[in-house]
């Protein structure tokens, strides 16, 4: 007997894209239980864990917010590679304020983010027509460039960098506000991208004649696509600079370029969840397998190799789609 | 009384491609209301004449007016914004989403705000709307069908569709019939005559010359670049130069 795997879509799927009329309890949990996962699993969990952890789970929200940041480049058709470059102004601008200034953290991380956001967002500017590969490279230079500026030029502490600047009042503190960040981003830019702004937005990495076609001005939508996802990364920036207590050239490493995208691609792009939910499995993973000393890498890599193809769609993808699926086996005649 | 301002005025466009002319010192004019015919056989620079005038592509030399406004060169959304929309001969909807969400890109437009006076409204409903006045059958639900998955037919009726959601003065289309069958041309036609009836202005790309030459007032013929007549329908036909295009010259 032949038998052939049938996937079926949930009705309340198909009805739930434009339309919501629920009927029952059991639907509405079964729109709901999605988005309550990340809610309690971030604020619930996070605060029962141990410092060690907290402190590993708080680089991992800096790492999920540059990799939703990269998402949003990425649903506007901008390949990023820098997302050092706005995670090193975001830290540059918070530790300026806060070291010469003195200004408090409430104030330099709302700066620096919408301050990043704008100042990287002049830097892309002239490059923001080159599309794919091209706007990547100028995307990856510039923090090189700006780390060697620094360290040329001795400006803002140079090599040494900014130290002694104003940490959290307490680890918990931190904890939150980087997880309301997080739930922020998460939520509103998926909420964005449902819109039909993020159609437009879609529509110009999809098919960007098309969309000029539509009497849109697709530089200007991108300019502002840019100015979000720049400001993300400088918030993440500005965070992590208090969290170090310091800023200096190692914002600019290429740690927080790579990062993004390995989790992005684990993950699942264009979906926000998905990079989150990349970055949640390898800052840690690669925090555990510390243990094992110099094999580190090799088994870091093995296990992105691995992943990649077993599930090139992403682990978000994935799930998304057995979740909205009913599977059964069905018997050919 | 002076002659009315034509709605568009084309004079002495040119484009080279590297070493080729695909649009050699073309010159026309459009009266508001008219539906105006550019043929010629392939190659003869049809495509790049539209992609000039709406903006994809910047002439060499020449200048396009548009209620006498020069618009030479200006970027496609501007020219949009003025009311002139296109379709393409390559139809490009957005293959994912369902038929009517690809109208909601050119119902975000900043000329559809303006027109509605500030207000988007609800814009399912006017691309609904649209679809159905595009052919799409209500009942059949086809306009919920992803882009994808639609044949050729209903991608056309798509591009048609956009091209109306701008509320255009003037709207070009670029091979609306090609690869369409007898009865979907057919079907199509009345759509055209009731744009006319609103008064849009209409320039038509064409290569089924019977379907054309029955709804254009006027047809302009383009060889290498080349305007080589113009006129009504029939009557370019006969024309000589015309003749030679189409079936070749003679060999000495």
């Amino acid at each position: 007997m032949k038998k052939r795997k049938e996937r079926i879509d949930r009705g309340i799927k198909a009805r739930s894209e434009d339309i919501f009329a629920l009927s029952s309890y059991r639907e509405m949990l079964y729109l709901l239980a999605p988005r309550a996962v990340p809610v309690v699993g971030l604020l619930g969990v996070a605060p029962f864990m141990s410092p060690y952890w907290q402190e590993i789970f708080i680089s991992t929200a800096i790492y999920a917010l540059l990799a939703i940041s990269w998402d949003l480049l990425i649903s506007a058709g901008l390949v990023s590679l820098g997302q050092s470059l706005f995670y090193g102004i975001g830290s540059y601008i918070a530790g300026t304020l806060n070291h010469y200034w003195g200004w408090s953290p409430l104030f330099t991380i709302p700066v620096a983010t919408v301050g990043g956001g704008l100042l990287c967002t002049v830097f892309l500017l002239p490059v923001l027509r080159l599309r794919g590969i091209y706007f990547a490279m100028v995307t990856l230079v510039l923090p090189l460039m700006f780390s060697r500026l620094v360290e040329a030029t001795r400006i803002l502490g140079g090599t040494e960098g900014l130290p002694g600047l104003t940490p959290f009042p307490n680890q918990l503190t931190a904890l939150y506000v980087i997880q309301l960040a997080l739930l922020a981003a998460l939520f509103g830019f998926r909420r964005l991208m449902a819109s039909d702004y993020g159609l437009v937005i879609k529509g110009i990495n999809d098919n960007d004649r098309s969309v000029m076609n539509a009497g849109i001005n697709i530089y200007w939508y991108k300019t502002q696509i840019l100015f979000l996802g720049a400001s993300v990364g400088s918030f993440a920036g500005a965070f992590g600079t208090h969290i170090d207590m310091f800023a200096g050239m190692p914002g600019f490493a290429l740690d927080y370029a790579i990062m993004p995208v390995a989790a992005a691609v684990v993950g699942g792009m264009g979906t926000f969840a998905g990079p989150m939910i990349g970055a949640f499995i390898l800052v840690p993973l690669s925090e555990i397998l510390r243990a094992l000393g110099a094999l580190r890498i090799v088994f870091y890599g093995l296990f992105l190799v691995i992943f990649i193809v077993a599930l090139p769609e992403g682990i978000f993808h994935y799930v998304q789609r057995k979740y909205h699926q009913l599977e059964r086996w069905v018997e050919l005649v | 009384m002076n002659k009315p301002l034509p709605l568009l005025k084309v004079s002495g466009l040119t484009k080279s491609f590297g070493g080729v002319m695909a649009v050699l010192n073309v010159s026309f004019e459009l009266k508001e209301g008219e539906l105006l015919g550019i043929i010629g056989p392939n190659g003869s620079g049809k495509t790049t004449l539209v992609n000039l005038v709406t903006g994809f592509v910047k002439p060499n030399s020449g200048r396009v007016e548009y209620r006498g406004k020069n618009i030479t060169g200006w970027a496609p959304y501007k020219v949009v914004g003025l009311g002139i929309s296109r379709t393409f001969q390559m139809v490009r909807p957005f293959y994912q989403l369902p038929a009517f969400k690809n109208l909601i890109v050119p119902l975000y437009s900043s000329r559809v705000k303006k027109l509605a006076g500030g207000k988007y409204g609800d814009r399912n409903a006017v691309a609904l709307d649209l679809l159905e006045e595009v052919g799409f059958e209500r009942d059949a639900r086809v306009a919920y069908k992803v882009a994808g998955s639609l044949p050729q037919g209903y991608l056309k009726r798509l591009e048609l569709a956009k091209g109306m959601a701008l509320r255009p003065d003037l709207i070009i289309l670029d091979e609306l019939f090609s690869g369409l069958s007898l009865a979907e041309v057919a079907s199509i036609v009345p759509i055209i005559e009731k744009l006319r009836f609103q008064g849009i202005t209409i320039i038509m790309i064409e290569h089924r010359l019977k379907e054309l030459f029955r709804i254009a007032d006027r047809v302009l013929v383009l060889n290498y670049g080349e305007k080589i007549a113009e006129g009504p329908g029939e009557e370019v036909m006969e024309s000589e130069p015309v003749k030679k295009a189409y079936l070749g010259s003679e060999t000495q």
